[in-house]
């Protein structure tokens, strides 16, 4: 026998029990079995509350029992909700000095700060709270406007924009709950749109079937570009991280080659954009022509609730979300692991193709290189920011579709930068995906810290933790 | 201890409430002197009345490129003609829309556009807004009474400076490189390689080009406008291949080439560059002693232009093509390289342009205007 043969191969060790098994594998596997059944009731009894296992924020690692017995108060000061709110205001704050500070008004008055400060505090007020007044009512509500439509054209505004955050952060979310980080939204947003654009612009149907093909075609497109990362990893352990940050630069590179190509290009035109989509390939509007909203958000909001079914109430769900909590305990209570990140992949990768339909289908109506803009990595802190479940992100993405319609009207009305609001964004990320930070600053109590105490267990723990907290 | 504990964190977060809140007062009781100063800054202005506004593309106005060409412009005629102006800087292509929106709900007279890329938003919004004049760069696409298109037939600048890069090299090799093998970038390639060729037909030299093939249009890109790093590592690939005269179009990138023609020259190589859109020897930051020349093309005065005979009332949507007979492109002066050119060069490329100017030599790009 050559050492190689002696060695255990994996590939060749799985086949073997398939047919019958030793009996101490027969053995595992019936404690697996039995671990399944007693997982599955203490999910039952979790009520569909389970932290998001492998999603990098983990604040929410209060179960029901527990929490029902905290007092109101406590569940506010400690819960997620306050530190979210705490995390706006305080980003507001910040942003709010870093645009009166880049503020040429406050710039002049600052040199006789000392003979008159009030001139100084006046145009730095003026100048941070125009700004967020353009904000909102580039975002929310334009209460200077003469007509109802213009009035709530802006929220209609920041849903059409949120509409392809919310598709692919749910993609981002849904690949996070199975324990894979997937940096491959934007690749998989380019290619569905790539799909859908070619669908949309070279065939020529009917109303109704037309769009539907394109869908379909972007979410093919997307699942395609997502699938090929799953298998590749489940088949060669290759990571996915790397796996979908290649399979971005291929996306966007092919693109950018496929629009050079006259398949992809307006009769007559070298520029690298593609023909239109014919009108019977888009989404309809929602509200009509005064508005930009398209049908693309009410599909938006079906895919939240495929995506909530799926990981809560749906078996493929569960044991996606059992991958991503253990994956080593998924497979030994019998659960396909490999198949588990295939279909999570292919999932993520079918919804991020929805945020491409929602793009030359809905906005933009043509295929450019830079159709995905950077929904892709916006997508990934939508997830972040939404704690990976599905109803969280789409809020998540209507709060990031509300700063890029609003950081729009706050460019264009009072000179801010565009930058700035980016900054405005990132520091609410940045404090929300730092719980402990915005607690310290606001003296808010650790969620371990209570409920220890109230046990009267593991002091070692609590003290620990307090120390942490304060 | 349980409760005397819950207390303290409550009344700490209380005082820091109002804390903020007290903050928040105090700073809203200092607004309103502010507001008078405002005021009283924006009064005396010739033209107070005309809003004249523009929307970048994704490149944004710092590009040293078409965005930052088109956005001097607009801030000339401020200046000179005392309009306001209004931007809006895209992020990316899908704030095309929504930027153009807000320009037309804020009032303006005149909206610029910046690239073939935000056409169909220009025409949908020139479409939806009969009463809203518009300006695009770079695109000829669209015919709305509303719309005026500017354009450059930039080979023929481009075909002048082929001439002066071949006459002048020493090594017989010349280089270009693009950003993206796009129409607006192509067409100084081919109006390069146009002017090698016409060398070497005139005085039966073999000045070799390398980096662009006219014939089957394709050659060395970077694949953005961003890497100049990228520029740099082109540009050293060139010179070690013998050229010793590159032509960077790739907006920012063409600051790698700099750097890299800069190093070249400290180690006792004799390379020098030719620049594009602007004059690179009062715009670059570093190494304009050894740019050659540079192909411009004069979006800012164009820009201006137009503002200006909108004010007039004489605004016509009949595309403005950028030629060297209206002085929309041009070959900037050799500056420091004055002593570096054959002597007679100047002369003949006066000549030259006179007939390129009179259709005696045609110089053709599949980019240039048609």
């Amino acid at each position: 026998m050559s050492p190689q043969e002696d060695r255990p191969v994996p590939d060749n060790a799985e086949p073997k029990d398939d047919g019958g098994g030793s009996p101490t594998r027969r053995q595992a596997r019936a404690t697996a079995r039995q671990d399944e059944v007693r997982q599955e009731n203490e999910v039952e009894t979790a009520g569909g509350e389970i932290p998001p296992p492998a999603a990098p924020v983990s604040a929410a690692s209060r179960t029901t029992d527990e929490a029902s017995e905290a007092s109101l108060l406590e569940r506010v000061m400690t819960g997620n909700a306050l530190v979210a709110f705490l995390s706006v205001v305080l980003s507001l704050i910040i942003g709010g000095l870093l645009i009166a500070l880049t503020d040429p008004e406050v710039a002049r008055t600052s040199s006789y700060f000392l003979g008159r400060p009030q001139d100084l505090l006046g145009a730095a007020w003026s100048a941070a709270s125009g700004a967020y007044i353009a904000l909102f009512q580039g975002s929310i509500i334009n209460f200077e406007a003469d007509s109802f439509s213009r009035m709530i054209y802006p929220l209609t505004q920041t849903l059409t924009v949120a509409t392809p955050l919310i598709c692919a952060g749910l993609g981002v979310a849904l690949a996070f709950r199975a324990g894979l980080f997937n940096i491959g939204a934007q690749g998989q947003i380019l290619i569905g749109a790539t799909f859908a654009a070619w669908v949309g612009f070279t065939l020529h149907l009917p109303v109704g079937l037309h769009l539907l093909l394109v869908i379909l075609a972007g979410v093919v497109g997307g699942a395609l570009w997502g699938g090929l990362v799953g298998l590749l990893k489940a088949r060669t352990g290759a990571h996915e991280v790397i796996l979908t940050i290649m399979f971005n630069y291929i996306a966007t590179n092919l693109v950018l080659y496929l629009l050079t190509t006259p398949g992809f290009q307006r009769p007559g035109s070298t520029n690298p954009i593609s023909p239109q989509l014919d009108s019977t390939a888009v989404y309809p509007l929602l509200l009509g022509s005064q508005f930009r909203l398209h049908w693309g958000f009410v599909v938006a909001v079906v895919a939240t609730v495929f995506v909530w079914w799926l990981l809560n109430r749906s078996t493929v769900g569960f044991e996606l979300r059992a991958v991503g909590a253990n994956p080593s305990a998924a497979r030994t209570a019998g659960i396909n692991v490999n198949r588990g990140y295939m279909v999570a992949m292919a999932v993520a990768g079918g919804l991020a193709g929805l945020a491409g339909v929602a793009q030359v289908a809905g906005t933009e109506r043509v295929l450019t290189s830079g159709v995905a803009a950077s929904f892709g990595f916006d997508a990934i802190t939508v997830a972040l920011l939404g704690r990976s479940s599905p109803w969280g992100t789409f809020a998540a993405g209507l709060l990031f579709g509300a700063f890029r319609a609003g950081g729009v009207t706050m460019q264009a009305s009072t000179g801010t930068s565009i930058d700035i609001v980016l900054v405005v964004q990132s520091l609410i990320v940045l404090f929300i995906a730092a719980p402990p930070l915005i607690r310290a600053l606001f003296r808010l109590p650790a969620p371990g810290a209570p409920r220890s105490q109230r046990r009267g267990r593991s002091t070692n723990r609590t003290s620990a933790s307090t120390g942490a907290a304060a | 201890m349980k409760n005397s504990l819950r207390k303290i964190t409550r009344g700490t977060g209380l005082s820091a409430a109002v804390l903020g809140v007290s903050a928040l007062v105090l700073a809203g009781c200092g607004a309103p002197p502010a507001e008078d100063t405002n005021d009283a800054g924006a009064a005396g202005e010739a033209n107070p009345d005309y809003l004249g506004c523009i929307v970048s593309d994704s490149g944004g106005f710092d590009d040293r490129s078409f965005n930052q060409s088109s956005y001097e412009g607009l801030t000339q005629a401020q200046e000179d003609l005392g309009i306001e102006i209004n931007e809006a800087q895209s992020q990316s292509e899908t704030d095309f829309g929504p930027n153009v929106d807000s320009m037309v709900s804020n009032g303006c007279n005149m909206i610029v556009t910046v690239g073939f890329l935000l056409a169909d938003t220009t025409k949908a919004s020139a479409e939806a807004n009969p009463d809203t004049h518009f300006t695009i760069i770079d695109d000829n696409s669209i015919e709305l009474p509303n719309v005026k298109p500017i354009i450059y037939d930039t080979a023929q600048a481009a075909f002048l400076a082929g001439y002066a890069a071949a006459a002048t090299t020493e090594s017989g090799k010349v280089a270009t490189y693009g950003g993206i093998n796009i129409p607006t970038v192509t067409i100084f390639m081919d109006g390069f390689a146009e002017g090698v060729a016409y060398f070497n037909e005139e005085n039966g030299e073999e000045v070799e080009l390398l980096g662009w093939d006219k014939e089957s249009q394709n050659g060395t890109f970077v694949g953005n406008f961003e890497d100049t790093a990228a520029g740099k590592t082109n540009t050293q690939n060139f010179i070690n291949e013998g050229a010793d005269i590159i032509m960077p179009v790739a907006g920012p990138v063409g600051a790698g080439t700099l750097d890299a023609v800069v190093e070249a020259n400290a180690d006792g190589r004799d390379v020098k560059a030719v620049w594009v859109d602007s004059d690179g020897f009062l715009t670059a930051n570093s190494g304009q002693e050894f740019i050659l020349t540079s192909v411009m093309k004069l979006m800012g005065e164009a820009v201006e232009d137009v503002v200006s005979s909108d004010l007039d009332g004489n605004f016509d949507s009949t595309p403005y093509v950028g030629t060297l007979e209206n002085g929309g492109v041009a070959l900037a002066p050799f500056h420091d390289q004055e002593a570096n050119v054959p002597a007679d060069l100047q002369g003949t490329l006066d000549d030259l342009r006179e007939q390129i100017i009179s259709g005696e030599i045609t110089v053709d790009s599949t980019a240039s205007p048609q």
